[in-house]
């Protein structure tokens, strides 16, 4: 892989008071990547996209992307440079169609950074709605929605933000099969049109299939990095999946 | 009905009034629609906040109140035209606000709703010591004795509030169908999503305050001229904060018609029972009232009509 690296997360740390929920996490995620983020539940995961997102502020260490420093950025300039994510809960905008929905970062996000770039939002969002499989529901109030639903809309609502990395928080959770193959080829749709993704599952068949590359979190730390392959046979990320 | 039918009826509307004017009715009437259209302009200034970007605030009375007594102190202090007063009052009003958004950084839900009300007890205690303000006494007011081609200043004022009720309307409207109030509404819905959406959350927020703030500053400005006796308690009266929230959740919040209609009907409710019973009842009918579309229609009269029609979304 030569491309250039797109995000940089450097010695990252995080308390919730005395807690330490991330201590010291680096990774990188090259332009156009594939990359797999995992680790057993309350490992830091979600924590560590809010940090990278903005949504909440990190204590220690530098966050950069595209070349800039963002580790103090608000979250809606990081969007409009380029990092959108899905929520692990969908946070639907519930007084909206599904529409208007992904007409919110269209109109902050995508149109801020490409000023009269396409101006029709709404032909844009119709075609992000189509690519994910939401066409028919465009007029949908999004309170209405089922679960698949939700986290379809979740991810068009990061696409209509135009990223370069999509950040994809448990989309297949509680999904039924079928489910997870659909929501999966969506990802690799996404990733085709040349967007980095990460993504972050318990779903190993999933995660495994998709990443080029894999980090793995446990109780806030770093402790693997490597190919699907090398992950799978890793000892310590065994031991802490299963514990001792 | 499109922007300029609105323009039509609201120019056709000035131009009843002052037609109204003319006709020299009993001088009650020109009171009391001026209290109506006063709290056009309170719960439309409200709900660009509460309604629209879901902050509620319980301190409407201490932004009315603090407009009220810029023109006041105004007034008593140098001969002003009256727009300047109008435009005094709006400063502050708006820079209060201002200073309110500012609270939205750290309190959230019920904790900012109790800011707000503590605010208002605030300015409320620091007029009562103000002595040059009137202190707990009071203030009073010479109406100037003519203004332009009126023959009394009640029906200049009744004019002078049906002209800034349509206008906040006209704001209120405007923000609606505009990015701004689209981002508004994001940040109603869910305030992290929104900021990670790309909508700048926090400068929002502070435009929302600042304009809620300044129409309610504005909407107190001619008070003085109005009742040309004031004192805080009064100015400061629960009526203002409970009615300016209440008046939108029972006309409708998300859109510029409901606390115009919210306005209207409890208004002209209050007014009729201020004459027939006692003013005292006014604050029972809109409690009774509010419980009842908080439990039976939370989305307001515009809400139950929508439903209606067959529920589709606007
Ligand atoms: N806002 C918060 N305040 C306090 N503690 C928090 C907060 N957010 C997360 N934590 C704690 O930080 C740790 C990491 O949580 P996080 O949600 O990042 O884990 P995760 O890897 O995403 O887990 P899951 O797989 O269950 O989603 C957990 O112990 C959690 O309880
Ligand atoms: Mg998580």
């Amino acid at each position: 892989m030569t491309a250039g690296i797109l995000l940089d997360v450097r010695g990252v740390s995080k308390r919730f008071g005395g807690f330490e929920a991330l201590t010291r996490v680096s990774l990188q995620v090259r332009e156009g990547e594939r990359f797999g983020l995992i680790g057993p539940n309350g490992s830091g995961k979600t924590t560590l996209i809010n940090c990278v997102s903005g949504a909440l502020g990190s204590d220690e260490g530098e966050i950069r992307f595209a070349g800039h420093d963002i580790t103090r950025l608000p979250a809606h300039q990081r969007t409009r440079l380029g990092i959108a994510r899905s929520f692990q809960i969908p946070k639907p905008f519930v007084s909206m169609t599904v529409l208007e929905n992904l007409c919110i970062p269209a109109e902050y996000a995508a149109h801020a950074r490409f000023p009269g770039a396409g101006a029709d939002v709404v032909a844009e969002a119709m075609e992000i709605l189509r690519l994910i499989g939401l066409e028919a529901k465009a007029h949908a109030p999004a309170a209405g929605l089922t679960q698949i639903e939700l986290r379809k809309l979740e991810l068009a609502r990061a696409m209509a933000a135009r990223p370069r990395l999509l950040i994809s928080d448990e989309s297949m959770a509680g999904l039924s099969s079928a489910e997870v193959d659909e929501i999966l080829a969506i990802l690799l749709a996404l990733n085709e049109r040349g967007i980095a993704i990460i993504m972050i599952e318990h779903i190993m068949r999933a995660v495994m299939r998709f990443s080029q590359r894999i980090v793995v979190l446990d109780a806030g730390a770093r402790i693997a990095e490597g190919g699907p392959g090398e992950i799978l046979n890793n000892p310590a990320v065994e031991k802490a999946y299963l514990g001792e | 009905m499109r922007g300029r039918a609105l323009l039509a009826v609201a120019v056709a509307l000035v131009v009843l009034a002052v037609a109204l004017t003319r006709l020299s009715a009993n001088q009650y009437y020109y009171f009391a629609a001026y209290v109506i259209f006063q709290y056009v302009v309170l719960a439309t200034a409200w709900n660009i906040l509460g309604g629209y970007t879901g902050y509620v605030n319980f301190g409407s009375a201490g932004f009315f109140a603090l407009g009220a007594y810029t023109a006041a102190i105004l007034i008593k202090a140098f001969p002003v035209p009256f727009p300047v007063l109008l435009l005094a009052a709006g400063t502050v009003g708006g820079l209060l606000g201002l200073s309110l958004g500012y609270l939205t950084l750290r309190l959230r839900g019920v904790f900012f709703s109790i800011a707000t009300l503590a605010l208002a007890v605030v300015l409320q205690t620091l007029i009562v010591n103000w002595e040059y303000a009137g202190g707990s006494r009071g203030i009073y007011t010479m109406r100037p004795a003519t203004v332009l081609f009126f023959d009394n200043y009640v029906e200049f004022l009744f004019v002078v509030m049906l002209i800034l009720a349509l206008g906040a309307l006209a704001t209120a409207r405007w923000i609606e169908h505009s990015r701004l109030g689209r981002g508004l509404a994001a940040i109603r819905d869910n305030e992290e999503a929104a900021e990670c959406m790309g909508v700048p959350t926090l400068r929002l927020k502070l435009v929302a305050a600042t304009v809620s703030g300044a129409l309610m500053g504005i909407a107190g400005a001619p008070f003085p001229y109005y009742v040309t006796y004031m004192e805080p308690a009064s100015t400061f009266n629960l009526d203002y904060a409970v009615n300016s929230l209440a008046m939108p959740m029972i006309g409708g919040a998300t859109t510029w018609v409901g606390p115009l209609l919210g306005a209207v009907l409890l208004g002209t409710a209050q007014q009729i029972a201020t004459v027939t019973i006692s003013s005292a009842l006014n604050l029972l009918i809109v409690g009774v009232v509010l419980v009842a579309f908080v439990i039976l229609a939370p989305d307001g009269i515009i809400g139950l009509v929508r439903r209606r029609r067959g529920g589709r979304h606007a």
